[in-house]
């Protein structure tokens, strides 16, 4: 069987513009092959090589003294926590999979993200997930489809992270028209390591044998980097070849059997095969250890026969590893691999001449330039469209809404409703760290082995960063900053996944442009440096493309398990306090989009000093052990936060508010965006040294009603007085989203 | 007491279950391979949960087969005591140490929450520190629990005071809404007729340390340690 003759049809399916192909011929100073071509293909797609946005990405702050491999170095960043102890952590996505076998498609990705962790030598702990979704309500094909995406996404990751076991602790799931046929599967993993564990992705030592460990290859995955940085079509559905299928198993002893590996001391690089496989392997450790990769695709154990070398160098089989062993430790490496029972080969050996070469039976079919294929890749500065500011919102244009529907209607909306359906199918105990269930402000998680206590979250609202790109991405990450001091952590660092549209959009580039400055900016005012990511484009649909969704994933440390702090209100009798102020502005909000079916207006303005101030604030107030709970206010403003901290508790409390004169009319009072704000329950001996403290940090401090036994939760306010029955809202918000999937 | 908590290569409780019994005074832990086919050394064995073998099959199916699965075979043939959880229970089921099997939950998804469970008998050596009628409240995590057995069994079960658990509401109410998998007869754990094999679906090892929300756990593992 001959290559076909490279044509320009060939080199344009191929993805690859005549620019970049002149520069492959400059290159390698000749014409590529067919392999060659599929070579470069696959690591000069975006997904790869982040080409599009690499200019954009270099804005983000990834320095700090708690930093000890950056972002980009390495397939994870790593952060200090103290006492010898480390956190590799990382964001990763698998959307365009998922739209296609969305059970598959998520199993993988977590497959993915787990391996990069373990990869650095970390043991990964726990996992989180950023989850969006067109909307599941209805009985139109559309929302079928949707449910569908919905179910077989949750059932994946389950599936992947129950048996592996890396408990799946928390994360976020939204609904919006702008997921339809794409959803977003955003995932998080971190695992734990001491600092002398750090495992580093280099083909160093020349002379030294890779080995090749995992899952046989198979024709699973051809070139799915390539087919993830291309828009969604109603064609796209062809390419379920282009779709791996995950097996948590084998990857379970994968991960055995490398933290193994590394112990023992025989490993110089380690690297794992995700997108692009054995290709983006082999001239990444090559590339890094500033040397040259050599191997023997005959040598590659297979799952099938007669697989061409394009195919087995582009196949995204699944839990596969490229290890560079120390020469002379062979038989330990074996010795440990067969006790896994993991197939191995010894497929090549490091080279001092720079070149990936990649023989077949001894004839070499692939000679390339690592370092010209991993790391110089074309960069382009794309055109973005002009900034436009978002149309002021005429509150007097809104139809008069009855408030005392709103309420349930914003509790029952699959965005704001409980999320216990998705979290109650995730194993989040497994590994003894989970001491906050998932549904609270941030997931907090002892680590055992390090005896420390850990929180995380992921946050991004994407209605903000529609209207405000820039704005938006400032909120993501002073939500996640204040979700944590509403769990009592101080923020660590940040990983993010950026999802947008085709950056051939001018608008589309603006959006990706303007979020990321956004992100980089707050970033460095909450002095959390970004440890790496994941970016990805072509999110479109036949409609257009999605909402700007760039999620950020913080992690946090808390001192003391005293200092944990959830949601939930503890107990009848405590005093209900707000910290910040009521707040007045309505545009991007929830309340627009549920009871007015409008994205409008521009979201809430941050202003950092007094956010920042509140965090303290806060923190300052659970150290001293003033604070029974601390919830933020977002989605639903005041209204919805105040009803999520009756909700949640077990058994259901009531509240008894009285805002007194405001001045505001009832829905802007209630379901208000304005940032900065956090509601906190305290003990009624404890009001007045919590306020002292809180108000010292400069934080107003506004005493708003009573925990009560229930059932009622009441609220009045400018001599109007509402009464909503917790029951009944218990029921809107607990079961909307389980009923929606009977 | 030295326990022993067999390692099949997908066992995923594992860690948990060592780190659980280390901190019980007068139990110490190790780790038992699966290609192993000794447990001498050992006063008790457990079978932790996670996927033995990946359970693509039957949860357990494979697992039954296994070299360290004869061993405990004759530890439990010779009266030692042995706890199986979650894919211990399954995995004692396909064994046949135990009757009956698990199989998908009622609605067939995996249910991962703190569950209650009444003890129906406290006379046997996992639940001696118990009282009859006592609530337990002990997570459970599984996608087959449903424990299934012929009329015959479940009779036979009852009459010889075998169900030494069974899912219950936060009153000790034996009802369906408390049942969170579709169990017979509410069946969280049973023991085989000797006394010296118990299964069971929830995970004890995760209820034994206050930071994680409950420590009704501990007592079970008290039982095998008062001898």
């Amino acid at each position: 069987m001959s290559d076909p003759a490279i044509t320009p049809e060939l080199i344009a399916k191929h993805g690859i513009t005549p620019e970049e192909y002149e520069r492959i011929l400059a290159i390698l100073g000749r014409e590529p092959n067919f392999t060659e071509l599929g070579v470069f293909s696959v690591m000069w797609s975006e997904h790869c090589s982040y080409k599009n946005s690499r200019p954009e990405l270099k804005k983000f702050p990834t320095t700090g003294e708690k930093v000890l491999v950056k972002a980009g170095e390495e397939n994870a960043g790593v952060i200090d926590i103290g006492g010898g102890w480390a956190v590799a952590f990382k964001m990763e996505s698998h959307n365009h999979p998922s739209a296609i076998e969305p059970f598959q498609g998520a199993a993988t990705g977590v497959g993915g993200i787990i391996r990069d962790i373990f990869t650095m030598g970390a043991r990964p702990v726990f996992s989180l997930n950023s989850l969006r979704f067109g909307p599941i309500e209805g009985d139109t094909p559309e929302a079928r489809t949707n449910r569908r995406l919905f179910a077989g996404v949750v059932s994946g990751i389950s599936h992947y992270g129950n048996c592996i076991g890396i408990p799946t602790i928390g994360g976020e799931v939204y609904f919006d028209e702008s997921y339809s046929g794409n959803p977003l599967v955003n995932v998080f993993c971190l695992g734990v390591l001491r600092h002398d564990q750090i495992a580093r992705g280099g083909a160093v030592g020349v002379g030294n044998p890779v080995f090749y460990v995992g899952a046989e290859t198979g024709r699973d995955g051809l070139a799915g980097a390539a087919f993830a940085s291309r828009d969604l079509t109603e064609e796209s559905k062809e390419d379920r070849p282009a779709v791996q299928v995950g097996d948590p198993f084998r990857e379970k002893l994968l991960l055995e059997a490398c933290l193994e590996l590394l112990a023992s001391g025989c490993v110089a690089g380690i690297q794992d095969m995700g997108a692009a496989g054995l290709t983006c392997s082999t001239c990444e450790t090559a590339s890094r250890g500033g040397t040259g990769v050599e191997i023997d695709l005959a040598l590659v154990p297979k799952r099938e026969t007669g697989m061409t070398p394009y195919e087995i160098l582009l196949s995204e089989s699944q839990e596969r590893m490229l290890v560079i062993v120390k020469k002379g430790q062979e038989s330990k490496v074996k010795e440990i691999f067969e006790k896994w029972d993991l197939p191995y080969a010894q497929i090549g050996e490091v080279k001092d001449d720079g070149f990936m070469r990649v023989k077949n039976n001894g004839v070499t079919v692939v000679e390339i330039p690592a370092r010209a294929l991993a790391d110089e890749a074309p960069v382009y500065h794309r055109e973005y469209a002009e900034k436009k500011t978002p149309e002021p919102l005429d509150l007097s244009s809104l139809a008069p809404v009855y408030v005392p529907a709103a309420l349930p209607r914003l509790l029952a909306d699959p965005s704001i409703a409980s999320k216990r359906w998705v979290w109650r199918q995730y194993d989040h105990m497994v590994r003894l760290g989970a001491t906050v269930l998932p549904g609270s402000d941030a997931a907090v998680f002892v680590v055992r082995e390090a005896n420390r206590i850990l929180a995380a979250t992921s946050d991004c609202n994407a209605i903000y960063c529609k209207q405000d790109p820039r704005e938006g991405a400032r909120i993501a990450v002073a939500e996640a900053a204040r979700n944590l001091a509403c769990s009592g952590a101080v923020p660590l660092a940040v990983t993010d996944n950026l999802n947008f549209g085709n950056p051939h959009n001018p608008e589309n580039f603006l959006q990706l442009r303007e979020a990321v400055e956004g992100m980089a900016e707050a970033c460095r005012e909450f002095s959390t440096p970004v440890t790496g990511g994941n970016v990805s484009l072509y999110n479109q649909n036949p409609a257009g493309a999605i909402d700007p969704t760039p999620t950020v994933g913080m992690v946090g440390l808390i001192e003391d398990p005293a200092h944990v702090t959830t949601q939930a209100f503890k107990q009848a009798g405590d005093t209900i306090l707000l910290l910040g102020e009521l707040g007045d502005e309505l545009g991007a909000s929830h309340f627009l989009k549920v009871l007015h079916g409008r994205k409008a207006g521009a979201p809430p303005k941050l202003d950092y000093a007094r956010e920042k101030a509140l965090h303290e604030g806060l923190r300052a107030a659970i150290r001293a052990g003033l604070i029974a709970s601390a919830h933020d206010c977002s989605e639903g403003g005041l209204g919805v936060a105040l009803a999520e901290c009756c909700l949640s508790a077990e058994p259901q409390l009531g509240a008894d508010i009285d805002f007194g004169t405001t001045g505001l009319s009832p829905e802007v009072l209630l379901f208000n965006e304005s940032q900065s704000r956090v509601v906190v329950s305290v003990k009624a001996e404890n009001v007045g040294a919590a306020r002292t403290l809180i108000e010292k940090h400069g934080v107003p401090v506004r005493v708003l009603g009573t925990v009560t036994a229930g059932p009622g939760f009441i609220v009045k306010a400018d001599g109007t007085t509402f009464e909503w029955d917790i029951p009944t809202l218990h029921d809107a918000w607990a079961n909307t989203i389980g009923n929606l999937m009977a | 007491m030295k326990f022993a908590v067999i390692r099949f290569p997908g066992s995923n409780c594992d860690q948990d279950c060592l780190r659980a019994l280390q901190t019980f005074e007068g139990a110490s832990a190790d780790y038992v391979w699966h290609k192993d086919s000794s447990l001498a050394g050992f006063d008790v064995v457990v079978v932790p949960g996670g996927f033995s073998y990946g359970d693509y099959l039957r949860c357990g199916a494979i697992a039954r087969f296994s070299p360290i699965m004869a061993a405990v075979k004759k530890f439990a043939a010779e009266g030692g005591p042995v706890i199986g959880i979650c894919n211990g229970f399954q995995i004692l089921c396909e064994s046949h140490l135990l009757p009956g099997a698990l199989v998908r939950n009622r609605d067939l998804h995996f249910i991962c929450e703190h569950v209650h469970l009444r003890v129906e008998n406290a006379s046997t050596r996992f639940t001696r520190t118990l009282s009859q009628g006592d609530v337990l409240r002990i997570p459970i995590a599984h996608g087959e629990g449903c424990y299934f057995a012929d009329d015959a069994t479940i009779e036979k079960l009852e009459a010889e005071n075998r169900v030494l658990v069974r899912y219950c509401n936060a009153r000790g109410e034996v009802t369906p809404e408390a049942n969170p998998n579709g169990s017979r007869n509410n069946i969280a754990g049973i023991c085989n007729e000797a006394g010296n094999v118990f299964g069971l679906m929830p995970h004890p090892e995760r209820a034994c340390d206050a930071l994680l929300g409950s420590t009704d756990g501990r007592a079970i593992f008290q039982s095998l340690l008062s001898v």
